[in-house]
């Protein structure tokens, strides 16, 4: 069953040499429960796209459906987890995590409960009372992830969410994710220029070209989880992966180049 | 390691006592004419004899307390903070929703900014003769002119705090759900705080400059009024007197403030030590 249909979404932004084609006539078909990576070098539409299913901004034509629904706007129905974490700062970890319960109108003792079984699951009851500055990158992410599966939507979209930590933190929290993952039975879509991340993490794995955005591969990861990243088989995939990409990469540099000539 | 609190203080009281003995010094020599320049122990005198009540304790008057704080010292300063707090009150209560508004809304801006930029180089001062004609005499002018001093820093200051906050915060708080209200609420005017207590900081220094002059023009009791008066008289050694407690006063109420900040900012970044 399709939980998110993306049907010929085409997204052009005005820039005074005429406009850029961030998207071109993308359809995709995303399950419910399906674990699905957005892949490509900078500039590929890959935040656009997951913007437009969030709802932060439409596109220019076609139509997203999420959960039966046509998406017009932002919505707790589709949790978003950023890269720059986003994390209230003048809130505690605590208030960070009710705020989308107070919202949503929960009585006290359910919220209070609710953030507390979150807290639980993420291992951040000691940090309920602090400040999101004192907290390392990686807590940091870990509150937003919580304050996003507070609000129990079916959807995650994640943005470059790890992309700000270091390797290990990285690992730890990719593996979390994934037990959470599991857990709960979460569409996620997952927007990285990771090719490693992507086949760690994901079911499918979608990358996208560089300007116009359109959907250059479309691959299915079917080994079991966890995957070993020394592996033959995660090493042939991540060769051929890293080929689309560099390729796109390439064709990103080139275009950078030509316009800096022209100026 | 971290340095002793009396050691940094001791140090910094080092330069000013040096200085009070120089000048002690020159005037014991005669060095300077002490009609208009007095050596610091008859300013200490004249400070004590401002600050300590008139006279002696009488039961039958009022309490030990109210004799305690009956010298003409203690009424002054506490008439000075009285029109600072009004004052400044008055001038905050009124730019803070309009300047929550202008942050806020493009257009309200668009409509009110040219007639802020306008006014708000005129000095609060340049309004004495005005508030005078319109208010007469006593607290009332007083209290407008300070109001004027603590409005547009108020203002400015929580213009700029709304127009600041970053994106992600609004983009956020709209995927978890928020309303336009609750986002103002919740998310605007938080993030708007550190640059709100600023101007807040700013409002209160301008009041306390502004309650100085106005009590020198239009009030007769208050700190400003006191230094005033005794120049008539050719009481230097009040005059420095009376400075000297305007300082402390000043002092006072900005780490007063700053603390109140302190408090109020301790989740953000900027004050990390």
């Amino acid at each position: 069953m399709a939980d998110i249909l993306i049907d010929h979404v085409h997204k052009r932004f005005p820039i005074p040499e005429g406009e850029v084609v961030a998207l071109k006539d993308i359809n995709l078909d995303i399950a419910q429960g399906e674990f699905v990576c957005l892949l490509g070098p900078s500039g590929c539409g890959k935040s656009t796209l997951l913007n437009a299913i969030a709802g932060f901004s439409n596109p220019t034509d076609g139509t997203i459906t999420v959960g039966g629904k046509a998406v017009t706007g932002p919505g707790p129905d589709r949790g978003m987890v950023f890269q720059e974490y986003a994390l209230f700062p003048w809130m505690t970890v605590a208030k960070n995590i009710r705020f989308g319960l107070e919202i949503k109108g929960m009585a006290n003792d359910a919220a209070d409960a609710r953030v507390t079984e979150l807290l639980d699951m993420l291992g951040m009851r000691e940090f309920a009372n602090r400040f999101p500055k004192d907290l390392s990158g990686g807590m940091r992410q870990r509150v937003a992830i919580a304050r996003v599966l507070a609000l129990d939507s079916p959807v995650l979209l994640m943005d470059e969410p790890f992309g700000a930590l270091d390797a290990l933190t990285r690992r730890s929290l990719q593996d979390e994710l994934l037990k959470i993952w599991s857990r709960l039975g979460k569409t996620i879509v997952f927007v990285t220029h990771s090719i490693e991340e992507a086949i760690y993490l994901a079911d499918r794995i979608i990358v996208l070209t560089y300007r116009p955005g359109t959907v250059k591969s479309d691959v299915r990861v079917e080994m079991a989880r966890p995957r070993d990243a020394a592996s033959p088989e995660f090493n042939a995939l991540k060769r051929e992966l890293s080929r689309l990409v560099t390729e796109e990469q390439q064709r990103h540099e080139a275009a950078e180049r030509a316009g800096l000539t022209t100026d | 390691m971290r340095r002793k609190p009396w050691l940094t203080a001791l140090q910094g009281a080092v330069v000013p006592l040096l200085l009070l003995a120089l000048w002690q010094a020159a005037s014991s020599a005669g060095l300077a004419n002490a009609k208009i320049m007095p050596s610091p122990v008859a300013v200490a005198v004249r400070w004590w004899a401002y600050l300590a009540p008139a006279d002696p304790y009488d039961p039958a008057v009022g309490s030990y307390l109210t004799w305690i704080f009956s010298g003409e010292l203690i009424h002054d300063a506490i008439g000075s903070l009285y029109r600072v707090v009004m004052g400044f009150l008055v001038g905050a209560v009124l730019a803070l929703p309009l300047g929550l508004l202008m942050g806020a809304s493009t257009k309200a801006f668009r409509w009110l900014n040219p007639l802020v930029e306008v006014l708000r180089p005129i000095p609060p001062i340049a309004y004495i003769p005005l508030s005078i004609l319109w208010f007469g005499l006593g607290n009332p002018p007083a209290i407008f002119l300070i109001s004027l001093g603590a409005f547009f820093p108020v203002l400015v200051n929580t213009i700029a705090g709304v127009r600041q906050v970053d994106g992600i915060y609004l983009r956020a708080a709209r995927n978890l759900g928020a309303g336009p209200l609750t986002i103002f609420r919740r998310v605007m005017l938080p993030a708007a705080t550190p640059y709100i207590l600023s101007g807040v900081r700013i409002g209160i220094g301008t009041a306390f400059i502004v309650v100085i002059v106005s009590e020198m023009i239009a009030v007769n009791n208050g700190l400003g009024f006191r230094i005033l008066e005794a120049r008539e008289y050719f009481w230097s050694d009040k005059i420095i007197a009376g400075m000297f407690t305007i300082g402390l006063l000043g002092l006072a109420i900005d780490s007063g403030v700053t603390r109140i900040n302190t408090h109020l900012l301790r989740w953000h970044r900027g004050l990390e030590h």
